[in-house]
């Protein structure tokens, strides 16, 4: 019957150690609001000089990533920065 | 020279007190000179657990504060001549205690017993940094449950952010039916996400409901939980124990404890 049950649908031990891995990735970087703010600011600053970034589209957070040897994921900055245009480019 | 052990878990209500309780009696058991520190200030409850609630003259904050010596303030148990309660302030606060002179009484307490024994309360204020001053080596209580792992994880990184090199696992109240149909991390699951060195596991006991009302420690008798205990004492002082395998064997065995019960 368990075995049956555990190929059917995902047990709430196992969602809950799921639940806890994604939890403890933001916790582990310890990324205040305040500290990604600044970093988007930064990373917009720095981009500004080369292109015109969509700022709605913007998507900058801390996620997870598998690592490779070492024991499983990492915390990862994760950046969607659409562009809208080049700037200085020869036209 | 003694070594001085912090039991902490951040978030409240998963044993830390109970294993301080049974941790330390069960060292006693092992004929080491033991000394437990109640470092809650303000919410005192080891003595309770230990049953010594009405022994107590001096506290903590008194020991600190210089109005008595370390000795007056020591109680020793009524079960073994090798075991110590300091007991903590019920009327006073955090505040009244800093890191530097729970290290120096740390010191000073390490001349004499083989260990010391750290209740930190719950949280990650002053009465846990009080008691992980004058820490060697901590261990980590929790239970299997989200809220629990995560404040566990949350305490290892600052134990480790404030150089503590030993730092161990206990998890604590596990239910070996509600892991086995999967409605339950297992100890493996939360050694594998809280990656660091397990020490014991404690299954989920009726009987330390029991100790703790009559305010005896369990260590070391027949429950499973007092096996589980006195198998993190053993593996303390340096011996190998293999895990408790609380498998199967949980149900059978509750039978047969509740069969003696009723007699």
């Amino acid at each position: 019957m368990s075995l049956t049950d555990f190929f059917r649908k995902k047990t709430s031990g196992s969602v809950a150690k799921d639940r806890l891995k994604l939890v403890l990735v933001s916790d582990r970087a310890n990324c205040t609001p305040d500290v990604m703010e600044q970093i988007k600011n930064d990373i917009i600053n720095v981009l500004s000089k080369y292109v015109e970034i969509d700022m709605d589209g913007l998507d900058i957070k801390i996620s997870q990533t598998e690592s490779e040897g070492t024991n499983g994921s990492v915390p990862a900055l994760f950046a969607n920065i659409p562009i809208k245009e080049m700037k200085g480019t020869n036209k | 020279m003694g070594e001085v052990i912090v039991i902490t878990s951040g978030k409240g209500g998963v044993g830390k007190t109970t294993t301080t309780a049974n941790v330390g009696t069960g060292l006693a058991k092992l004929n080491k000179k033991v000394v437990l520190i109640d470092t809650d200030i303000g919410l005192r409850n080891l003595d309770v657990v230990m049953g010594l609630e009405n022994r107590i003259v001096y506290n903590l904050v008194d020991v600190v504060e210089g109005n008595c010596r370390i000795k007056q303030a020591l109680i020793k148990d009524k079960r073994y001549p090798n075991l110590y309660l300091l007991p903590s302030a019920q009327t006073r606060d955090k505040d009244s205690v800093s890191p530097e002179q729970m290290k120096k009484l740390a010191e000073e307490l390490k001349e004499e017993f083989d260990y010391i024994l750290m209740d930190c309360p719950a949280g990650i204020e002053q009465g846990f940094k009080n008691a992980i001053a004058g820490a060697d080596s901590a261990l980590v209580v929790t239970t299997p449950e989200v809220s629990a792992v995560r404040d566990a994880d949350r305490i290892i990184g600052l134990l480790e952010a404030n150089e503590m090199k030993n730092i161990h696992l206990i998890v604590n109240r596990l239910r070996t039916d509600m892991v086995k149909r999967g409605d339950m991390m297992s100890a493996d699951d939360v050694v594998e996400i809280l990656a660091i060195d397990l020490i014991g596991v404690v299954p989920d006991d009726e009987s330390i409901v029991v100790a703790t009302n009559q305010g005896e420690p369990l260590v070391g008798n027949d429950s499973m939980a007092g096996q589980a205990y006195m198998n993190i004492c053993r593996r303390l002082i340096g011996e190998e124990v293999p895990l408790l395998d609380l498998n199967g064997k949980n149900n059978i065995f509750s039978k047969i404890s509740g069969l003696f019960k009723k007699n």
